[in-house]
């Protein structure tokens, strides 16, 4: 029998059951409101859920299952400490942090405490990594584990890669890389498309129009593949100068970058420009810097968090994809996503040796955990600011 | 008459801040079928929640705590969703106050009227648009057979507000619920839509609740009136014992809020400088031309009301003065020398010595700063004051405004209640220690004991630092109140001005006979006689269309 036709027959047969279930609720409770009303989507919902449970232990003690368990093992720790964070910060400090930590989340709590992770991991690489991020150590392709028995070696817990360099450093060296650069370009696509944006919606006329279409134009050029031109160019002018190079990629990103912020704050600075305590500073007389920077930013502070957030993932993810591709930054300066290009073959070796394949899914999981954590920051501040207006 | 809808001993509440606050507490009702019920109250009476819970609906955050919701046999509080669903639009109604927020801009007034006989099975698909060319036609809309077909946007406010009591009524109802559907619209548009409701709810028999904070409307539409007071009842009583003996307190308050008045100041000496003087003005937006060789005078110390429906260029004329829509032709002398036209053009103390309070205090201060900010920066752009003069001044003018600035100069605009910010937005225009005051609608947003506060303060301040107010409102009674002179204008031109008692005594330009005579008033039978005295189709609008005013 395909698979389709067991896709339909256990949606059907969950389907029946979550009627079956509602009924027996209604039943039992003698018709309550919560199962009375209850509309069959909510029911198949419950259903769902709870096969998605079942299926998820089952997968658990399933032997081959070995990175669903890491995934969930993870998960769990991190919840866990994320709530201790939470827990202790409740109690520690200023009345105002007390405040602040009381209200939180737990997904705010978990991303705040990766950051700050990343960020100690990040000024203090040079402390805290064990070895050099471009020293050649003796062996190459140990596994990680550091367990001797399966090919490891304690002194190199997450093993080392094909020319024999420590994945352990190399990948906190990436964070002060990585991170550090995607962190300045966001600041530096912010600063440039956030006040040219709020300057074209608020002086409007022909700047407006010089603006935007000029955005338009860079628009219109697939963001990666101007990238990359670009940076080919680059590499010309910097002549081999390795940091320069790294100077062009961020001006290049940032600008790139910058006409979507354009377009958000010109869009929201619109919204905000019509509004009469505008019109009232105009008519006080106030310069352009005070409508902007005092009267506007401040009322659009909420969306622009919120892609900060998502612009900040996404300049992250074009270092690391120059770089994969060969143009980002530069070896042997270490960074996620060159590791994930350089150990991608080991993903090969999934089915039979889960170890050696782990080599490209650490750098990717640095990625991933950094995005997800970054964006649940920003949730958690839009949530706050956006409650703050009612 | 039998007995339609029971709530009884009804408490609800709504979540804020993460608890449960009261909202109404213990407030019963019945009403007949073919009754009307007038339920007033200020914002924030709870009046427009209860008569939801009359449907049975409460709001997102709502909920029933204790009491019992009766509709014809059926306990509503406790009802399944179908059970509702069956009852809601076919034979519960509800017209929401802004009909233009409500309709669905995209699709068709008809398309949108015949939703609720199709899925409740009253009548097939054509019957329903026959229905409803037929009751477009009892609510006097112009077109019946065609009105349907257009879009929400391609008809009036006053329109849609009518096309939105005829959807109420597809379903021939037994109860309507009616919140505020006058309040966002013009006298002369609103006397229309009132004549429309009471007809077409008297043909058919229906019963309503009629919610609104407008005693005068209330008075022609209610066989009862309920009062309400932060979700108290107040009191109770048929329309007429109301109005001649309230017994509550409150209520009688409410009855007195429009007779404020002020005194007749001497007339403006001959020869006098006009503070501000409006010469031949004309402007357009475009090619649309908005005001048309509009002149009048301000003179120091005296409030100028502006009159005049949406469309009639008032808030135009205003942004002539303060230089943001600079005249085609004209000009604006300011104690007798010209004004630049563009505000970019004028210095800092032209633009200093007028200022303007607007109509929505929401959007006129800037959310994200405190109170005392807001009303600190003009006092230090202008003046140039810092450190603890600059807090003496913000503080001697919260004081002058009635809000003690210890307790308010921290707190944000979001936490303060309508009158507050609309004081708030007063205190900014003083900071900047102006000879005139443009005042846009300042009081149409606000409740009549807000709005009466709101007037009164105005008049202290006027006569305390002898400012000119230009005084831009619809509300005739708010001229009354306050004007020392009085600009009717229509279409962008001046139909009449003179002194208050020359604009208010006949005779009159028709145009302000007009608006004097829609304005509603506190007695039951006023519409009653001002139909039969003029007819049907010589009111509001339709009659207003009728005057030209070509000079």
């Amino acid at each position: 029998m395909s698979v389709w036709l067991w896709i339909v027959l256990a949606f059907v047969g969950m389907g029946a059951l979550a009627w079956a279930g509602r009924w027996a609720g209604q039943v039992a409770t003698s018709n309550a409101p919560r199962f009375r009303d209850m509309p069959f989507g909510v029911a198949f919902g419950y259903v769902f859920a709870a096969a998605c449970i079942i299926g998820g232990i089952w997968l658990w003690f399933l032997p081959g299952a070995v990175f669903f368990r890491w995934a969930v093992q993870g998960f769990v720790l991190f919840a866990i400490a994320a709530f201790i964070f939470r827990l202790v910060f409740r109690h520690v400090g200023t009345a105002a942090t007390k405040r602040l930590f009381r209200a939180m989340p737990l997904t705010a709590a978990f991303g705040i405490l990766v950051i700050i992770i990343y960020a100690i991991l990040a000024i203090f690489a040079g402390a805290i990594a064990p070895y050099g991020q471009s020293e050649i150590l003796g062996a190459a392709n140990v596994v990680p584990g550091g367990d001797p028995a399966m090919g490891g070696n304690p002194l190199y817990p997450l093993g080392t890669d094909q020319i024999g360099r420590d994945i352990l450093s190399r990948l906190i060296y990436g964070a002060q890389n990585t991170v550090g650069i995607a962190f300045v370009t966001t600041l530096i696509a912010f600063f440039l498309g956030g006040s040219l944006g709020f300057l074209a919606a608020t002086v409007g006329g022909w700047l407006d129009q010089l603006l935007s279409r000029a955005v338009d134009v860079l628009m219109a050029i697939p963001g990666l593949i101007f990238s990359l031109l670009l940076m080919t160019i680059a590499s010309v002018w910097a002549d081999g100068e390795k940091a320069l190079l790294t100077v062009y990629m961020i001006l290049i990103i940032a600008v790139i970058d910058s006409t979507r912020v354009f377009r958000l704050a010109r869009a929201v600075g619109t919204g905000i420009v019509v509004m009469d305590y505008i019109e009232a500073a105009r008519l006080r007389g106030e310069g352009m810097g005070w409508i902007v920077f005092r009267e506007i930013l401040p009322n659009a502070m909420a969306p622009l968090l919120a892609e900060f957030g998502l612009r900040f993932c996404f300049v992250f993810l074009t270092i690391a994809s120059l770089s994969f591709l060969g143009v980002g930054i530069q070896p042997p300066l270490a960074d996620w996503g060159t590791m994930v290009r350089d150990l991608g073959p080991f993903i090969n070796f999934a089915a039979f040796a889960p170890l050696v394949a782990t080599a490209p899914l650490m750098a990717a999981g640095a990625i991933a955990l950094l995005t997800v954590a970054v964006n649940f920051v920003v949730d958690w501040m839009l949530q706050k600011s956006s409650g703050l207006k009612e | 008459m039998s007995r339609l809808l029971t709530i009884s001993d009804i408490y609800l509440e709504g979540r804020s801040e993460e608890v449960w606050q009261p909202i109404i507490n213990g407030v019963s009702l019945t009403l007949d079928k073919g009754e009307v019920l007038g339920l007033i109250g200020e914002s924030g009476a709870g009046k427009s929640t209860l008569g939801l819970a009359a449907m049975g609906f409460v709001r997102d955050g709502v909920r029933i705590k204790s009491g019992t919701v009766n509709f014809d046999g059926t306990e509503l509080t406790t009802a399944s969703a179908d059970t509702k669903r069956a009852l809601l639009g076919k034979r519960i109604a509800y017209v929401a106050q802004s009909a233009a927020a409500s309709f669905n801009p995209a699709h068709r007034l008809i398309d949108q009227h015949i939703e609720a006989p199709v899925q409740h099975r009253v009548r097939s698909r054509s019957e329903s648009i026959r229905d409803g060319m037929d009751l477009y036609a009892r609510l006097r809309l112009p077109d019946p057979d065609h009105i349907g077909f257009r879009y929400p946007h391609q008809v009036s406010g006053g329109q849609l507000q009518r096309a939105m009591t005829a959807m109420a009524m597809a379903c021939r109802p037994d109860l309507i619920i009616f919140d505020e559907p006058t309040t966002a619209l013009d006298v002369t548009t609103q006397i229309e839509v009132l004549a429309a409701i009471r007809e077409i709810v008297e043909q058919f028999g229906t019963a309503a609740i009629y919610i609104t904070h407008d005693l005068a409307v209330v008075a022609q539409m209610a066989d009862r009136i309920k009062v309400l007071l932060t979700g108290d009842e107040v009191e109770e009583a048929d329309t007429r014992t109301m109005l001649s003996t309230p017994k509550e307190d409150y209520t009688k308050s409410l009855w007195a809020v429009r007779g404020f008045t002020r005194p007749v100041k001497p007339p403006v000496p001959a020869g006098q400088i006009p503070l501000v003087s409006i010469k031949g003005v004309t402007a357009a937006y475009g090619k649309v031309k908005v005001l048309e060789d509009v002149s009048f005078d301000i003179p120091p110390g005296r409030t100028v009301a502006v009159v005049g429906e949406s469309g009639s260029g008032k808030s135009t004329a205003a942004r002539c003065i303060t230089g943001l829509l600079p005249p085609v032709e004209g000009q604006i002398l300011f104690d007798g020398a010209p004004l630049p036209p563009n505000y970019k053009k004028r210095s800092k103390d032209q633009l200093r010595q007028v200022q303007m309070i607007y109509q929505m205090a929401d959007t006129a201060l800037n959310p994200r700063m405190s109170i005392g900010q807001i009303i600190a920066r003009p006092v230090q752009f202008y003046m140039g004051l810092r450190g603890s003069a600059l807090q003496n001044r913000v503080n001697d003018l919260l004081n002058q405004i009635e809000l003690p600035p210890e307790q308010y100069a921290h707190r944000l605009p979001s936490e303060l209640s309508g009158g507050q910010k609309q004081r708030v937005g007063i205190a900014r225009a003083l900071a900047a220690e102006p000879r005139m005051i443009i005042c846009d609608e300042v009081t149409s947003a606000l409740d009549q004991l807000v709005a009466e506060g709101i007037l009164r303060l105005l008049a202290k301040l006027q006569d305390e630092l002898g400012l000119a107010y230009m005084f831009i409102t619809h509300d005739l009674a708010t001229v009354r109140a306050i004007a020392d002179s009085v600009v009717v204008m229509k279409d962008g031109r001046v139909v009449e001005q003179g002194t208050k008692e020359e604009v208010f005594n006949p005779p009159h330009h028709p145009y302000t006979d007009l608006l004097l005579s829609s304005v509603p008033e506190m007695d039951p039978d006023w519409l009653d006689n001002l139909l039969s005295s003029r007819g049907v189709d010589n009111i509001g609008d339709a009659a207003a269309d009728k005057i030209s005013v070509e000079s």
